[in-house]
């Protein structure tokens, strides 16, 4: 049990980096969601289409994939781009190469995510908005937007927990998240199965958490909302 | 792009396409029969009953699969006991130092897990009406569930189901962690022999992308064949109300 106690800081701090990972990844793949979600609703046609390309190869193709694609195919494309430009030997950083990944991926799930929230919103709030005077920024601000979140709230929460999950991979591209410490501390103690137990301790422990995070949320964006009872 | 890298080494991109493809059916096949019966113990009315699946679906559920799967090609190994046992070559516990076995089994783990919270959720969303009912008929316990509540409920989750599959089959690319050559362990080789990532990885992508859109028009048929029931009526076929 004493080897655990030894490695214990180690992991943690691979846990750090995996929750930074995360919420980095997390914030992207909100911002392309968002972005995404607009192009679909959008009355330009090629916007959809793009927008409709990318969500259907970013679901079909799987995030280990995409991103060794990005970690070793991103490698040799920024330094054929640097060689044009004179730039010396540039790494890609596995970080990087795993949140970008991890982003893009998961802003082709919101993307769906926030449109069907979009068009959750009843036409009639926003066309009593325009009836108010708002301009159409203000409809969006302060009518549409805020409403909407409440019916994006349980994808976002099923995205995220898919999302954190789907951190592991990073160890396969050698960055020292905590399942890649957790393997090296395995070899060395010659106790994998312990350590990849606290790995998995470690994240349900971060499930729990956002599980709650999630509840406080969900019922501070349904305040005035009376739910159904059946 | 260099086609001739792909050219080349498609033998090798065709089998590891057939070993993804039986890992996936395989799991997938052992999870939904193990998840059937582990859904109508989640929804027991015994509480030690229902939270016991619950504590499984929960660290399932709530761990990377990667981690599930060298927990158990790597980590089993830690136990003097399971080394005894393959000292003394016993056949079934050689099996865990199959990469293949070990695959198989943490897939199958984690998509009973899903699998079992889907149906158990379609369950508790039958009718109660139509319980009440098969009650009234005098129907027992294992009558009412084989008769009305499963049949009904296992339809509800072909959609829920279908994305799960879906999961399966991206997820299952994590196999090239444990040596084995599935699509993404023959588009590392081929990068790592050609150092040509590019096509490498993007027909890898190709052939899962294009999986992926074989099981949803699949999926898509049994849908109609199976949900016929709950679409909305087309209108042709109305019937015309008579004058």
């Amino acid at each position: 049990m004493h080897a655990v106690v030894d490695y214990l800081p180690s992991i943690l701090s691979g846990a750090l980096l995996t929750l930074e990972l995360a919420l980095l990844s997390l914030f992207m793949a909100l911002v392309l969601g968002l972005t995404g979600a607009a192009a679909k609703l959008s009355k330009i046609a090629p916007a959809r289409w793009t927008a409709t390309l990318y969500t259907t190869v970013m679901r079909g193709v799987p995030d280990l994939v995409m991103m060794l694609l990005v970690f070793y195919g991103g490698q040799i494309l920024v330094n054929e781009v640097g060689d044009r430009l004179g730039w010396d030997y540039v790494e890609i950083d596995p970080f990087v190469a795993g949140f970008v990944t991890i982003g893009v991926i998961f802003g082709a799930y919101f993307t769906e995510t926030f449109r069907g929230a979009f068009q959750s919103v009843p036409a009639g709030q926003l066309e009593a908005g325009a009836a108010y005077g708002l301009s159409r920024w203000q409809v969006f601000a302060r009518i549409l937007f805020p409403q909407m979140l409440r019916f994006a709230l349980p994808g976002v929460g099923n995205n995220w927990l898919v999302l954190l999950k789907s951190t592991a991979i990073v160890s396969m591209i050698g960055l020292s998240d905590m399942t890649w410490l957790a393997d090296q501390a395995g070899r060395s103690t010659r106790e994998p199965f312990l350590f990849y137990m606290v790995v998995c301790v470690l994240y349900l422990l971060m499930t729990a958490v956002s599980g709650v995070v999630l509840d406080w949320l969900t019922r501070r964006y349904n305040v005035g909302v009376r739910a159904s009872v059946l | 792009m260099d086609t001739s890298v792909i050219t080349d080494n498609l033998a090798q991109y065709v089998s590891g396409a057939w070993l993804t493809l039986h890992l996936v059916f395989i799991s997938c096949l052992c999870g939904l029969a193990l998840a059937i019966p582990l859904a109508v113990l989640r929804v027991s009315r015994n509480h030690l009953v229902s939270g016991t699946v619950g504590v499984y679906t929960y660290f399932f559920r709530g761990t990377p699969m990667l981690v599930q799967l060298l927990l158990i090609y790597y980590g089993f190994a830690q136990f003097q006991w399971l080394q005894d046992q393959w000292q003394a070559e016993h056949p079934l516990w050689l099996l865990f130092r199959e990469p293949y076995f070990c695959a198989l089994l943490a897939f199958a783990l984690n998509t009973c897990a899903y699998t079992t919270e889907i149906i158990a959720g379609s369950m508790r969303n039958v009718p109660h009406g139509e319980i009440e009912a098969a009650r009234a008929m005098g129907m027992s316990y294992p009558t009412l569930l084989r008769r009305i509540v499963l049949p009904s409920a296992l339809r509800r989750a072909i959609p829920a189901y279908s994305n799960e599959i879906i999961l399966m089959l991206q997820g299952s690319s994590i196999a090239s962690a444990v040596t084995l050559v599935d699509i993404t362990g023959a588009a590392r080789n081929v990068y790592s022999v050609h150092f040509a990532p590019f096509e490498a990885f993007v027909f890898a992508g190709l052939i899962y992308l294009v999986l992926t859109f074989a099981l949803v028009g699949a999926f898509r048929l049994a849908e109609r064949h199976w949900l016929a029931h709950l679409q909305p009526r087309k209108s042709a076929a109305a019937p015309v109300p008579s004058a």
